[in-house]
């Protein structure tokens, strides 16, 4: 490891690890960032969740959005896997059905980013837990 | 100069003097008991830990305690209000709880200082009364600790570390069972003690005291079959007339003589004699590793060190083995009188070794250790069978109930009580050094020495450097009391780096004067320096000056020795030494 | 790019450790790997959670949840279901023990919501033994700021108007303290980290310094920057294993990059800290003591003046803090004295750590602001009285401290407020008392540590305390008398007017302040022979019910001091003053006619007088 002789050095290395722990930063206070929930049972995974939250994890951070991304058990919308909630802050939290990378990169670009509805919305009848 | 006010008074001082002795400049005494000072000799005691020194000083939450709090500008004092009154009273009453209140059989009654506070403080119940800390009863050939008595004063801590330098006391556990002890509460005999006694010196209650052998020559005294023969050391006489309520500096030589007759002692005979002696083989012994010296001779150890004290022959058995041939070989002048008495003298009047007892007077602790030496008896017979300090003597008179100050002068007796003022001036802090060289001078150089008075060997000073010109020999001399002392100029003897010819070595700080086994000085440094100006009286008194002109020895060498370091010289008048190892033996369970 | 999805953070502060969290964290990864899920889930093991009462603790970011009293055996169930299935295991979930509901998240603990850590800032998020998450926590940036920004001495003004003070108990301002010593010249100087920490029951410097290590060695060094030192010293209880493993890794770490060491980030400044081991004398934590332990002397105080800033640590001028009070400062650099000073009361800026204990029913570790009532504490972020029991008393302080009761309870906590209700900050333990607790009894337990940790040095704490523990006993043996009352109050007030150090001018305090708040109990012991709260042995009475007695007379037979009399088939009746309190008789009793009273049974023995003259 090379030292640290100078405090910009130290603020690069910073730089560096802070990657790293931003998830620990992030998880202090959700309610301020972007919460995206992917339903992770047997019929999510089944259905390609996890390449789906994989996504979301990669191209947030690419992005530079700050967010946290988190799974979550069944929600009880099998029939409309890999389902995914978003919470933006300040706002009511909505789930997507048939959530795939190219849907995920629309909700990134446009409901994220934007704000603007996009098709696949699924009327909730639960509380998040 | 700063101003502040003491009871109402203002008072102005240095700054950096403490509250106490702004106190005391202003006339207003503040009553201490942990805290000590040898003013002037740069020895002081104040651990904080008594608080009974202690003073409301407006403004600060807690009482301050005088001893060691230094005076600020402004400062006003309260030194016995309600609240400082009973902070007093009530801490002295704690620490009389954790005392033995045996004081009618405590030997240091009349003497003790936490006594002086209870009559004073006029402290008359104990209410705080509940478990004492008790310790084991120690008892090593000169010093007797009883622990029971300590109130962690820590005098004897600091003589011992800083003046001393010898460590074998510190405090050991902690909280209410906390005392001086040496290491693993071990017993003074196996621990580095030299015996010198300073810590007994400045003991304020009866925690450490001597070990008393009065008892023992009072047997010998009352056994027809024992001739008992007394000598007597220089610095005692200087120092007898105290207890006696004499001022202090009152020589009592000739009294003591008469005390000494009247208690029973069959001759009384003086440890001078025997000073006179050790010059005659240690100054002896001095030219001629000087002659070798100055030939050449790789071999000789120079500088030589006087062996008179033996607290300091313990110390360098301690902490120097390695130089254990530096020092004279020359016994001490108590030893010498022992050997010369038991033998010489005691074919002279006819009594047979084991019929003798000698008895020694001195103003020294660590004396009562050498006589039990092994390499200081015949057949297990001791030259010198008891040694008293002149506190036990002082005892032993009242207790005779002789009327000490009205007691005719007497002498002592023929012939081993004839001296010359060289061996009186052995009391003194570089007198034995002094006495060497108005000797030596004359042997070296065969002239006569006209001023024996050496002023430039003489002071307080705790290490002490002179040139004395030898008729061109230019002679470098070192001197040092306290062990604190000796050490640095040992450690330069060490290291190689030493410039004397002769060093002259005391353990006790002023010589023997300042001896562990004198009466009690309280601190008081006067009163050192008065006994040191007393010796140096005696030694203007005597018509013979120089040790070697002493008409005893020089008919002893004729009819007996032979020659300084002659052969029987050797066998009766020196000794050897022996590396004490200081290494800690645990006791396992 | 690969990134953990999921962190486990497993507390690995002392407390949990010995609750085998250690295993937790082995087993955690076994089952991880096992499963193959080790690319997307890290586990770390960080300092103390501070809720040590449920540990050992497992936090799961990022959705934060929140597993209590986590054993080895859970890691598979806690991977398979809540790490795979993403469903919450519930049993492990922190229950509100006043709503009874499962809480998921740490942030809507109670114990949590009130507390505002800037101390323990990073204990219980980072890893303490990689010093990347601590620099990714700003660690060293502060330093760095002062290095590169201000001027020692404007660096110390900033600490001073951020008005900190010592955390260790004396509350002395910080600032002050640095720009004394600053002042003393000399060739050399030290800063020396105070973390002996003795309070039976403290122990926020150790999570401190397991947890976060580098705050408080870049403390010292900013420290050192402003006072001219070059060297650091920490002293720390060799009882400390995991606290020293840590500390040593982050020295170590922190000389690898250069943070410590030579040219501290090109700054013409030089700093190292070495470790010193305390052998755990409570005394050494006054700093005087300290020094001289760290010389080889004994350890005990000496008086002040001199300060350690003028003659301390071999003669040189050196500055003490403890932890806590150094683990604010590179904080207080980073955000400002302004923002620092905006928290806490008028005197006492910032916050607190303290460590609840006792009969509250969230035992642990607990930052909170300045100025915060004892009722929040205890009943907010304590989670209230254990048992639904009755609220006594807080101790707080330490051993010397005091007791504080129901009256108090609201009085804004700070340095001044605690010393005026006759207690103090101290190091900040704080012990809950309920109904249960004899005053007299807690008093002489807080005496009895006194008197083994006192020095021995000075004579009013030696023996006075000593005394108070003795009287104490015999107050509370039934022996008591309006006398020691009396010499109680005299012999604290005397100990605490002229003892030489803090320990002894504050160990008094559980007496006078239990005197003061707890008289009527005192009174009892003493008047009554009676221990309300039945804690006294001495003070508790057989009695026979007279209803229950059958008089079979088994009793009477087995009392090995015949102090039951009695007929039989009638009542038997004790003699208090003959009765020892073997409890003989009581297992004897087939009718559980016997019990034990509080209550010197004076009735019952006029009764007993009754029966016997019938």
């Amino acid at each position: 490891m090379d030292g640290i002789k100078t405090l910009a050095d130290l603020k690069k290395k910073q730089e560096e690890v802070m990657s790293r722990m931003s998830l620990r930063d992030r998880a202090e206070n959700p309610e301020s960032l972007v919460q995206v929930k992917v339903a992770m049972a047997t019929c999510g995974i089944a259905s390609g969740a996890k390449e789906v939250m994989e996504y979301f994890i990669e191209e947030l951070y690419k992005r530079k959005i700050d967010a946290v991304v988190t799974q979550t058990g069944c929600m009880g919308y099998c029939f409309a896997e890999p389902t995914v909630e978003i919470s933006l802050p300040g706002r009511e939290a909505i789930v997507f059905g048939y959530v795939d990378t190219r849907k995920a990169d629309e909700i990134i670009e446009r409901y994220i980013k934007e704000g603007e509805l996009v098709d696949g919305i699924i009327p909730q009848n639960y509380n998040t837990i | 100069m700063i101003e502040l006010t003491i009871d109402n008074k203002k008072v102005w001082v240095e700054e950096g003097t403490t509250i106490l002795k702004a106190a005391r400049n202003a006339g207003v005494e503040i009553p201490t008991l942990c805290h000590f000072e040898l003013c002037g000799m740069g020895i002081e005691s104040k651990p904080g830990g008594c608080r009974i020194c202690v003073v409301e000083v407006e403004g600060r939450r807690t009482l301050a305690p005088s001893c060691m709090t230094e005076a600020q500008h402004g400062m006003v004092i309260h030194t016995h209000n309600t609240r400082v009154l009973n902070a007093r009273t009530t801490v002295l009453k704690l620490i009389i709880s954790d005392h033995p209140l045996d004081c009618l059989v405590c030997a240091k009654s009349g003497q003790c200082e936490l006594q002086n506070l209870a009559v004073q403080f006029g402290i008359r119940s104990q209410p705080y009364e509940g478990e004492q800390s008790r310790y084991r009863k120690d008892t090593s050939p000169s010093i007797i600790r009883n622990m029971d008595k300590c109130i962690m004063c820590r005098r004897c801590e600091m003589m011992c570390n800083e003046v001393q330098t010898v460590g074998a006391l510190a405090a050991v556990n902690r909280g209410f069972m906390s005392v001086v002890a040496p290491a693993f509460e071990m017993n003074l005999e196996d621990s580095p003690c030299t015996y010198c006694g300073q810590c007994v010196s400045v003991c304020p209650t009866g925690a450490l005291t001597e070990a008393d052998h009065t008892n023992e020559v009072i047997r010998a005294l009352s056994d027809p079959a024992k001739t008992v023969v007394v000598q007597t050391a220089p610095a005692v006489r200087a120092a007898l007339g105290e207890e006696f309520g004499l001022p202090p500096g009152t020589l009592v030589t000739g009294k003591m003589a008469t005390a000494l007759r009247e208690l029973g002692f069959d001759y009384v005979f003086d440890t001078d004699f025997s000073a006179d002696l050790t010059i005659m083989e240690e100054g002896t012994e001095l030219l001629q590793r000087l002659q070798r010296h100055l030939a050449g001779d790789p071999d000789v150890r120079l500088p030589i060190l006087t062996s008179c004290c033996p607290g300091w022959v313990n110390f360098f058995e301690h902490n120097f083995p390695d130089l254990l041939d530096v020092p004279s070989t020359a016994k001490s002048p108590q030893q010498m009188f022992g050997a010369i008495a038991k033998s010489y003298f005691a074919e002279k009047i006819g009594v047979s070794r084991k019929d003798m007892i000698v008895v020694s007077i001195m103003p020294c602790l660590a004396k009562k250790y050498e006589c039990q030496r092994n390499e200081f008896k015949v057949d297990g017979n001791p030259d010198v069978d008891y040694s008293i300090s002149t506190r036990e003597l002082a005892a032993f008179i009242k207790q005779a109930n002789i009327d000490f100050l009205n007691l005719p002068d007497g002498d002592f007796d023929d012939p081993l009580g004839e001296s010359s003022g060289a061996a009186v001036i052995f009391g003194n802090t570089g007198g034995v050094i002094e006495a060497a060289c108005r000797t030596a001078y004359e042997l070296y150089t065969g002239k006569t020495l006209e001023k024996v008075d050496f002023h430039v060997l003489r002071g307080m000073e705790g290490i002490r450097s002179a040139t004395v010109d030898f008729d061109g020999l230019q002679l470098n001399i070192g001197i040092a009391h306290g062990l604190g002392n000796a050490r640095k100029l040992l450690d330069e003897v060490k290291a190689g780096k030493s410039h004397y010819h002769a060093i002259e070595i005391m353990a006790c700080p002023g010589g023997c004067i300042g001896g562990g086994g004198q009466p009690f000085h309280h601190g008081n440094s006067e009163i050192l320096n008065k006994r040191v100006a007393a010796i140096y009286t005696e030694d203007k008194r005597k018509e013979i000056r120089k040790s070697h002109e002493n008409p005893s020895i020089v008919r002893l060498y004729g009819e007996y020795l032979g020659k300084p370091g002659s052969h029987k010289a050797h066998s009766l008048l020196h000794t050897e030494y022996f590396p004490k190892s200081n290494e800690v033996w645990l006791m396992s369970q | 790019m690969s990134r953990y999805k999921i962190h486990l953070l497993v507390c690995g502060g002392t407390g949990c450790h010995s609750s085998e969290s250690n295993l937790v964290y082995e087993m955690l990864r076994d089952e991880l790997e096992r499963k193959g899920l080790e690319k997307d889930v890290q586990v770390i093991r960080t300092g103390c959670f501070g809720f040590c009462e449920k540990g050992p603790i497992l936090k799961i970011l990022p959705d934060n949840t929140f597993y209590t009293q986590v054993k080895p055996s859970d890691a598979k169930e806690i991977i398979d279901e809540h790490i795979i299935k993403g469903r919450r295991v519930y049993r492990l979930l922190y229950t509100d023990p006043e709503t009874e509901e499962h809480v998921p998240d740490s942030k809507q603990m109670d114990f949590y919501k009130k507390q505002l850590r800037i101390a323990l800032r990073n204990c219980g998020t980072i890893d303490p033994e990689n010093i990347d998450e601590s620099i990714a926590r700003d660690a060293y940036q502060a330093l760095g700021k002062a290095l590169t920004e201000y001027t020692p001495s404007e660096t110390i003004d900033l600490i001073k108007r951020s008005g900190l003070r010592g955390r260790g108990g004396a509350g002395f301002p910080t600032g002050l303290k640095w720009e004394i010593a600053a002042k003393n010249n000399a060739d050399r100087k030290y800063v020396v980290c105070n973390a002996d920490e003795g309070d039976p029951g403290a122990f926020m410097d150790r999570s401190i310094l397991e947890g976060d290590p580098h705050s408080v060695l870049e403390a010292m060094a900013i420290c050192g920057y402003c006072i001219g030192a070059t060297k650091g010293l920490i002293y720390i209880r060799a009882e400390y294993p995991l606290a020293i493993k840590r500390l040593k890794i982050a020295i170590a770490q922190a000389q690898e990059y250069g943070l410590l060491g030579e040219h501290i980030l090109g700054a013409d400044f030089s700093f190292d800290v070495t470790l010193r081991y305390g052998a755990g004398a409570f005394v050494c934590g006054e700093e005087t003591a300290l020094i001289h332990s760290m010389e080889g002397k004994r350890g005990e105080p000496s008086n002040k003046p001199p300060f350690p800033a003028q003659s301390g640590y071999l003669g040189k001028p050196t500055n003490v803090n403890n932890v806590e009070t150094l683990a604010n400062i590179p904080a207080i650099i980073l955000k400002g004295a302004e923002w620092f000073s905006s928290i806490g009361t008028e005197r006492s800026k910032g916050t607190k750590v303290f460590a609840l204990a006792g009969k509250i029913n969230n035992v642990g570790l607990i930052e909170v602001p300045m100025g915060i009532t004892l009722r929040e504490i205890i009943y907010e972020i304590g989670g209230g009285v254990k048992n639904g029991k009755k609220f006594k008393a807080v101790q707080t302080g330490g051993p010397s401290g005091g007791c504080l009761t129901e009256k108090h309870l609201d009085t804004p906590i700070d340095y001044e407020s605690l010393t005026a209700a006759g207690s103090m900050m101290g190091s900040g333990g704080m012990i809950v008392l309920d109904e249960d607790d004899c005053m007299v009894s807690v008093a002489k337990f807080y005496l009895g540590f006194i008197v083994d940790e006192s020095c021995g040095k000075c004579a009013p704490c030696r023996i006075g305390n000593k005394r108070l523990h003795e009287t104490l006993g015999k107050i509370t043996a039934g022996k008591g008398t309006q006398d020691d009352i009396e010499k109680l109050r005299n012999l604290g007030s005397v100990i605490k007017d002229a003892s030489l150090c803090g320990l002894g001018q504050t160990s008094p305090n559980p007496v006078l302040s239990t005197l003061d708040n707890f008289m009527e109990e005192y009174l009892e012991h003493v008047h009554d022979k009676k221990c309300r709260s039945g804690r006294c042995r001495d003070l508790l009475y057989y009695v026979i019910s007279k209803e229950d007695c059958i008089g079979c007379m088994a009793c009477k037979r087995v009392c090995p001091t015949h102090a039951i009399s009695g007929e039989k088939k009638e009542a038997h009746v004790i003699n208090q003053d003959v009765c020892i309190k073997c409890g003989a008789c009581m297992e004897k009793c087939q009718f559980d006619a016997i019990s034990l009273m509080n209550d010197y049974p004076r009735v019952s023995a006029t009764a007993a007088q009754t029966i016997t003259e019938s």
